[in-house]
């Protein structure tokens, strides 16, 4: 089976030859080439070189054309902050008074030089791969995109206490997102992965997100012509599956902080769960610790597909060591190779 | 005061300030003003910040909770009234991060507490350690959301080691959260899980605990 064969089923909630391993990169590729994380953006053909070189090191079943979150806001005018070892982080709001949200103007994504980059590396990393690799997209939820738009606080408060305003902004930003990601569907995207951290539980309770988010993800993902996975960026979204799987996306990202067993028995037969190995802790990790925390992951939600390994922030942080990635991979391919057998015998 | 207390809750929860305000000013007959605050306002937010590390309560409610007690307290509690708790002299700050987040609901929170502090905004390490030696800071409140901002507390830690000041730090935010070692691994005295917890840690350090 190659990488897209073996998403696709367990996407179908199937056992493919083994857990299908997707190992979220964004910043490594700049390690791996020697390039300050900068500089590596700048260049779609580093990223695509980045993302080759990781995937012939570590074996994994993706390949990820997420660049930088604030590449939306950019987009947008607004100010990226790169760092020496981490993402590059948004800078200023550009919504700086609530006015300003009615003279917004959706960006033409295809005439947008930082949207521009990502394509070319998406079309790139297509004709490489070809449909042996799913390539994965990335798209910040219409829902999401106000905190780097607006700052965080000003943001819960609009959701509070200015309903017009808000949903003013929804629909700019609706039009952005699903524009967003069919312009990189076209470049040779397999499917979106669509950032919705404010929809989480940890965010909002689930009567507002009802309201919110959930509407908002509906209408959106309507209009993405191509699969899509919602992730949370770590929040929490156990109380929130059901209504998830109404919203038309087919697998969900999982926290760390929740339990991988009761968060697979909650999306059986709806959603394919991603998940959940905790970035933050992985820069410490021994060899035996990695190999020991895939064995748990896969032994809590590798029965019956409808699994994919990952990390649950979406991207592996800068400071995860080489070897304990190496060890994740060979851990998923040693423990993850179809059937569980070992799991039996260990009981 | 314990029979106002949940009805506040509801109050809080339901992100009701004029009822909020109404069941504040029933008690301010009876109750002095800081009494109100420990005996009230303080409970109130330490139940709404253990929702939080329960998963019960979200973090917009607890932003918009402990905004509207920051306001309530500063009406019957005016920054300059005697009752304040200047003590520890503390700040907050957020790290060489832009995720502003976190430290407005702990500052709020602390302020809503009848506590006083000084509100650093964003600052390098350099800068950090150049603005505490200045105003002999005895606690550092420091909130981050990425992991670099995190990792860079040890060396904060460590100039203020070298500089010979024996000013506390309490780390906060999503890095300790998911890395229950990564506080003492950086070299702070405490971290909090939530903002009310921040007001425990405080506590013991003014007791001399930690």
């Amino acid at each position: 089976m190659n990488s897209l064969q073996r998403v696709l089923t367990t996407l179908s909630h199937q056992e493919a030859d083994r857990v299908p391993l997707c190992l979220l990169f964004s910043l490594h590729g700049a390690k791996e080439l020697g390039l300050s994380i900068k500089d590596y953006f700048a260049n779609p053909a580093a990223v695509v070189e980045g993302q080759l070189r990781l995937r012939a090191k570590y074996h994994h079943d993706c390949i990820y054309t997420f660049f930088y979150a604030p590449i939306e806001v950019e987009a947008w005018g607004g100010e990226v902050i790169y760092s020496d070892d981490g993402p590059p982080n948004s800078g200023e709001p550009f919504i700086r008074r609530l006015e300003d949200i009615l003279t917004l103007e959706v960006p033409a994504v295809k005439a947008t030089p930082c949207l521009g980059k990502v394509f070319e590396a998406t079309a790139l990393l297509k004709a490489q791969v070809k449909d042996e690799v799913p390539i994965i997209g990335v798209v910040m939820s219409p829902f999401s995109l106000p905190v780097m738009q607006m700052g965080f606080d000003k943001y819960i408060e609009l959701i509070y206490e200015q309903p017009t305003l808000f949903a003013h902004l929804m629909q700019i930003n609706e039009a952005f997102c699903a524009a967003w990601a069919n312009a990189q569907l076209e470049a040779g995207a397999t499917a979106i992965c669509y950032f919705d951290p404010v929809s989480s539980s940890s965010i909002i309770p689930k009567e507002l997100y009802l309201q919110t988010g959930f509407e908002v993800a509906k209408r959106t993902l309507a209009q993405i012509k191509g699969p899509t996975a919602t992730h949370m960026a770590s929040g929490l979204c156990l109380p929130i599956v059901d209504a998830l799987a109404q919203t038309g996306t087919a697998i969900l990202c999982t926290s760390a902080l929740e339990d991988l067993a009761i968060m697979k028995a909650a999306c059986r037969g709806k959603l394919t769960v991603l998940g959940n190995l905790n970035g933050i802790e992985m820069r410490r990790w021994t060899v035996a610790e990695a190999e020991a925390k895939v064995k748990e992951a896969l032994a809590k939600a590798g029965k019956g597909g409808g699994f994919i390994l990952a990390d649950n922030h979406g991207e592996i942080p800068w400071q995860v060591p080489d070897e304990v990635i190496r060890a994740i991979s060979e851990a998923t391919s040693k423990w993850g190779t179809y059937p569980l057998t070992w799991l039996e015998e260990e009981v | 005061m314990s029979q106002l207390l949940e009805p506040f809750l509801q109050a809080l929860q339901a992100l009701n300030r004029v009822e909020a305000q109404n069941i504040l000013c029933q008690a301010t007959d009876r109750q002095t003003s800081i009494e109100l605050v420990e005996e009230l306002v303080v409970p109130a937010l330490e139940e709404i910040g253990r929702g939080w590390e329960e998963g019960s309560v979200a973090l917009s409610q607890v932003y918009m909770s402990g905004r509207i007690c920051e306001e309530l307290v500063d009406l019957i509690l005016p920054q300059s009234a005697p009752e304040r708790k200047k003590q520890p002299n503390m700040a907050i700050v957020v790290l060489e991060d832009y995720h502003f987040l976190g430290k407005r609901i702990v500052y709020s929170i602390l302020r809503a507490s009848g506590f006083e502090l000084a509100d650093y905004g964003r600052m390098t390490v350099e800068e950090l350690v150049v603005r505490t030696q200045a105003d002999g800071l005895e606690l550092l409140l420091v909130s981050v959301l990425m992991l670099p901002s995190a990792l860079r507390v040890k060396a904060l830690r460590a100039k203020f080691d070298e500089l010979g000041l024996k000013t506390k730090i309490v780390t906060g935010g999503a890095p300790f959260v998911f890395d229950e070692n990564l506080w003492q691994e950086v070299g702070a005295t405490a971290m909090g899980r939530s903002a009310s917890e921040a007001i425990e840690v405080i506590t013991q350090i003014m007791e001399g605990k930690l």
